[in-house]
């Protein structure tokens, strides 16, 4: 048996015996919709639908409707699709880069943050779909089929592709990996439902686990190798994302820099979406004894050192900018801190560089509320670094007479909001209906990692 | 119903009290079925002595697998099918074709693997589970003995079970 050192601040507090954590964790799913999640799901769904609106004006009139122009040819949609796909490495962080590392307190917040990762993915999916302009087309188009005129395929020398690749692989290997881990939890459910319904359901869902020796170390052995296949391909999926960046001749973009700046950037804004909505899930759902303060505190040391690193290399980036001597790139990079888009650059500064140092005060990083307002602050900061990354990058290209501003219409907001309602309508749609907490991994420490009764 | 199948089921409620009286269980000629738990118990696929499970031998396998298909694809759709003039650089090269090969690696290895593991331990869907005991989803170690295979009597099974420290005793018939 594992031996545990007493000093260890516990993982999970409140003196939960083994049938507490399925008490607790299942209470949720079995229990009626509290008033709360339905004001929620009531607030997210008419995002959704209010978006739904931008997006089939979208899809009708064609991308015409969005603020871009012949400058400046990629703007709110690649943001947020950037934006999204940083969002979700988080989940994949904790789930697999965790599970390598033996790191314990992964395990009560795993499983919230990968449903993230899927969800999250699939916005950003959305962004670069839409922005095909025919959807319908989309789907295939970006696949290795020959073209329907001629035998033309698509180009493999091109990031954009890569993309493709990484994203959809991504997704998929993440669904699975959640998948596992849900399948003896899903069994739990099914042996302590009470109604015939929700037996059927949890039991076609659990593909009839029952948790033999033999199929734990089957199991257990899965869960290794999956966590050792989506290490390096969460960092692949950010690095080929930058490549989109960095592969080009644009100044600002063609820097060998960005892979390890944008996965870090990836991860910061991930724990710190994981924060917001974890921070709100325990309240509501009273899940405090197994999403503790020291999570918490150990998430935002992450986002100390994720921000730092992504802090360095903002400064780099201007030092090489200068060090290079190539005048086209010091210019991108004046213009960025000094241009007409100066506000969006000190907000990024000031978001992501500047405002997580604060978490070197221990009592700033254990406080609930400094937390959920420093997470909010770092998303929208992630969000400028991109839209400075891309926008300002453009809008002043090599021809000075083609200068211009990018403005948003309401469907690029319109759109982005879509994404807003689906992410929160589905994550609100599985906290109700799956079970928030990792059962099965919390129920495996809770000798020794939890607080002993005294 | 035709009962084809005795057992007798040891129930125990602590993950370490079980690992012992699985030990204690073989030393004493006991053949265990299986030992059913509501999470995974370090040690316990020793005690039991099974095997090291072959999976990861599959993922290697499916990943190569991956690996070849990729790097086949394109070299036949950009060298073979169509090549293409791209600013003058070499229809095929390995670099470019690097992070697709590295994702369809990853791909087919975890799903080749996972899909083997759901082969393997008979998982799928509206599978009925023969559960000797709802609870071992729940807080329970359900340590099932199959009363056929063993030359011990019920009786002699039962009482090794009572000294080992089992809350519960009980037979459970498919």
């Amino acid at each position: 048996m594992e031996v545990v050192s007493s000093i260890r601040t516990p993982l999970v507090t409140g003196g939960k015996s083994v049938a507490d954590v399925s008490d607790d964790i299942c209470k949720q799913v079995e229990g009626a919709p509290s008033r709360s999640w339905l004001l929620a799901i009531t607030v997210s769904s008419a995002f959704l639908l209010v978006g739904l609106y931008a997006v089939l004006v979208l899809l009708w009139e064609g991308i015409g409707v969005w603020g871009l122009n012949k400058t400046v040819g990629w703007a709110w949609d690649i943001t947020n699709f950037v934006w999204w796909v940083g969002i979700g490495h988080a989940g994949t962080l904790i789930s697999a880069i965790l599970l390598l590392f033996r790191q314990k307190w992964r395990m009560g917040i795993n499983r919230a943050a990968e449903a993230m990762t899927i969800f999250a993915v699939i916005c950003a999916a959305m962004f670069p779909m839409f922005h095909m302009g025919r959807l319908w087309v989309g789907f295939y188009w970006a696949l290795p089929l020959p073209n329907t005129f001629g035998s033309l395929w698509v180009n493999f020398n091109s990031p954009l592709l890569w993309d493709v690749f990484a994203i959809s692989t991504y997704f998929a290997v993440s669904l699975l990996f959640w998948y596992i881990g849900l399948i003896p939890d899903f069994a739990t459910i099914r042996d302590r439902a009470k109604n015939q319904v929700s037996k059927a359901i949890y039991g076609a869902l659990s593909l009839g686990w029952m948790g033999g020796a033999k199929n734990w170390e089957r199991y257990e052995s899965v869960s290794l190798i999956l966590a050792g296949l989506a290490t390096p391909l969460v960092l692949s999926v950010h690095t080929i994302v930058s490549m989109d960046f960095a592969t080009s001749v644009i100044p600002g973009w063609h820097s060998t820099i960005f892979p390890p700046y944008f996965v870090s950037g990836a991860i910061f804004s991930g724990f710190a979406m994981v924060l917001t909505l974890l921070i709100v899930t325990r309240r509501v759902f009273h899940l405090e004894d197994y999403i503790t303060v020291h999570h918490i505190e150990l998430m935002n040391i992450i986002i100390i050192i994720t921000g730092s690193i992504v802090g360095v290399a903002y400064i780099t980036e201007f030092f090489i900018a200068w060090y290079s001597q190539v005048p086209a790139e010091q210019y991108a990079f004046i213009n960025r801190a000094t241009g007409p888009y100066w506000w969006a650059y000190w907000t990024m500064m000031t978001c992501n560089l500047l405002s997580p140092q604060l978490f070197w005060i221990k009592k700033i990083r254990t406080n609930i509320a400094a937390t959920l307002i420093m997470s909010i602050i770092i998303n929208i900061g992630m969000w400028f670094e991109r839209f400075v990354i891309i926008v300002t990058s453009l809008h002043r290209d090599y021809i000075p007479s083609s200068w211009v501003m990018f403005y948003p219409t309401r469907y690029d907001v319109g759109v982005f909001m879509f994404s807003f309602g689906f992410f929160f309508t589905a994550f609100l749609l599985f906290t109700k209906f799956f079970p928030v907490v990792n059962m099965a991994e919390v129920k495996s420490i809770i000798k020794g990692y939890s607080e002993k009764e005294k | 119903m035709e009962i084809d199948k005795y057992y007798t089921v040891g129930i125990y409620d602590d993950d370490e009290v079980v690992l012992e009286a699985v030990k204690k269980l073989r030393a004493e000629g006991v053949k265990i079925f299986e030992v059913y738990s509501p999470f995974a118990v370090h040690g316990l696929d020793h005690a039991l002595g099974y095997k090291r499970t072959r999976l990861p031998i599959s993922a290697f396998l499916f990943g190569m697998t991956g690996t070849i298909l990729a790097l086949t694809m394109m070299f036949y759709m950009m060298g073979v099918d169509w090549p293409m003039n791209i600013g003058g650089k070499n229809f095929v090269a390995l670099p470019p074709f690097i992070p697709v090969t590295f994702e369809m690696t990853i791909l087919l290895s975890a799903f080749g693997m996972v899909g083997t593991f759901m082969v393997v331990a008979d998982l799928k869907p509206f599978k009925k589970p023969r559960l000797f005991d709802p609870r071992c989803t729940h807080d329970k170690h359900v340590v099932a003995i199959d009363l056929a295979v063993n030359k011990l009597s019920k009786e002699e099974i039962n009482k090794l079970f009572d000294e080992t420290g089992a809350s519960e005793i009980h037979d459970k018939n498919f």
